[in-house]
């Protein structure tokens, strides 16, 4: 690891200000993604700023009845929140269903957003990668695929976003705070992160100095139903190979409002409007005849997925997974 | 670059020198020859070298030591009371849940760890309900516990001395 300068942030204002004029600055916080990138040489800052310590790691419950979460808050703290636990099951469940507990007690919310990609090539210093080495070629590409992308995907990058709090966030309709060098902005999460194009090497629209100090929840209506559903290799502490946020309401019989985000499958949260258009205004019973417009709902939004050699399953992966959660929902079930 | 922190390890106050480098796992063990927690896979896969941290359970090979200036750090080692285990420990010698021991102490202070969020009633994934109370299941203690590998292979008896150590 090359030597970098450590630079505690005195606040929330100063973090930023430290982080300017930099080439290679990076903010630290649970370091549960940053540490590893150091380590294996993917990432080498010359700055880090540290923020753990700012006063950013408060849940607050806000007078319209949404939720605004600190950058600092542990994602062990705002899946244990009451809050998040009445209100925003999906996003309880997503997040207890990353990483491990004593990870959950380290990773922030900023930093869980932030999280790079878990491609093995990006990760293999030996391998070219034009999400770390812009211009050197994609080795997914025609490698191992199984973790990759079906939707939009590049020639480039086929990587996937690896979160599964931010697949919640996306169905969620989440709001991200950032501070820059010139002020206070308020970017909607779902067009936080990029999909690759021909810069793969930009996960986000962030620039390396902007910071993010909160993410707002708007609240849920009455009659609003959630969940989050992970398909994965291994029962516990394993990556997505496919999951999906699902946010559904139902009244007289006719979906009102739903909003699905699909995680695993893209270089970002995948919000799923084909499918929410599909099913909005439909009738809904809770009977097994559901089934017909949730599997057309999955198959309007995967029409357009380009598999790659080792991951075709997840089409159809994707779409049982949709529809499943749709049943789950419109049953009342967990 | 250099920079000087202070830890309290298994309740001694310890004064050391790190390199910003340093992971807090490295200086619990180089630093401080607290050698309880393990390098495992060193990437955060394994949770060999899970500590409590401020009383809470974490990985430490992801993390800087210099970010943790006046913690308060309890290692396996420091959990017994002198030559009497705790009752943590004692329920895996019991229960026979190691085989090579690498991974006991990450274990053993995981356990704990996740029997104080428990306690505190924080749900998990496998979890029916997620605002109510929680009860201590073999399937909440396997997925609670899976951050903690085990290459022996000796789960089964893992559950079986978390769910002793935990009455």
């Amino acid at each position: 690891m090359i030597p970098f300068d450590y630079r505690l942030a005195p606040d929330v204002d100063g973090a930023v200000a430290a982080a300017t004029g930099w080439g290679g600055v990076a903010f630290l916080a649970g370091g549960t993604n940053l540490v590893d990138h150091m380590k294996l040489g993917v990432a080498a800052p010359e700055v880090l700023v540290d923020i753990s310590r700012l006063p950013l790691d408060a849940v607050e419950e806000l007078p319209d009845g949404g939720l605004r979460i600190g950058a600092t808050v542990r994602n062990s703290d705002l899946a244990a929140h009451p809050a998040v636990r009445r209100d925003y099951p999906v996003l309880a469940r997503a997040l207890l269903s990353g990483a491990s507990g004593q990870v959950r007690n380290l990773a922030t919310t900023g930093g869980n957003l932030l999280q790079r990609t878990r491609c093995a090539y990006f990760q293999d210093l030996s391998t070219p990668c034009n999400k770390r080495e812009p211009g050197t070629g994609c080795s997914a590409i025609g490698g191992y695929t199984r973790q990759h992308a079906i939707l939009g995907a590049s020639a480039h990058c086929v990587a996937t976003h690896p979160s599964d709090m931010a697949v919640a966030m996306a169905a969620l309709d989440a709001q991200v705070t950032v501070l820059g060098t010139s002020g206070r902005r308020v970017i909607p999460l779902v067009e936080l992160h990029r999909l690759p194009g021909d810069e793969p090497h930009r996960d986000t629209v962030l620039s390396p100095s902007d910071l993010i100090t909160a993410v707002e929840l708007p609240p849920l209506p009455e009659g609003t139903r959630s969940l989050y559903r992970k398909v994965r290799d291994r029962a516990s502490y394993a990556f997505a190979l496919v999951s999906v946020a699902a946010v559904l309401r139902v009244e007289d019989g006719v979906v009102r409002d739903v909003r699905i985000a699909l995680g695993g499958v893209a270089h970002k949260p995948w919000r799923a409007r084909r499918a929410e258009d599909v099913l909005r205004g439909s009738p809904v019973d809770g009977s097994p005849a559901d089934e017909e417009v949730f599997r057309r709902a999955a198959e309007a939004e995967l029409a357009g997925a380009a598999p790659l050699a080792g991951n075709g399953f997840k089409v159809p992966l994707a779409r049982n997974t949709v529809v499943s959660a749709l049943r789950g929902l419109s049953r009342e079930e967990r | 670059m250099d920079s000087e922190i202070q830890l309290r390890v298994d309740g001694r106050r310890k004064r050391l020198r790190v390199d910003t480098r340093m992971t807090l796992l490295d200086a619990l063990r180089d630093g401080i020859g607290a050698t309880a927690p393990k390098t495992g896979c060193d990437h955060g896969q394994c949770g060999s070298c899970t500590v409590l941290l401020d009383g809470r359970r974490v990985i430490t090979c992801l993390t800087f030591a210099v970010a943790h200036d006046g913690a308060d750090i309890t290692t396996a080692e420091g959990l017994a009371d002198g030559e009497w285990l705790h009752p943590m420990q004692r329920a895996f010698i019991e229960r026979d849940a190691f085989q090579c021991g690498f991974c006991t102490p990450g274990q053993v202070c995981s356990a704990l760890g996740m029997l104080a969020e428990v306690e505190a009633g924080h749900p998990s994934v496998a979890t029916d309900d997620l605002t109510g109370p929680v009860e201590l299941t073999d399937e909440e203690i396997r997925e609670r516990m899976s951050g903690n590998l085990c290459r022996c292979g000796a789960y089964v008896n893992i559950v079986d001395a978390v769910r002793d150590g935990a009455r």
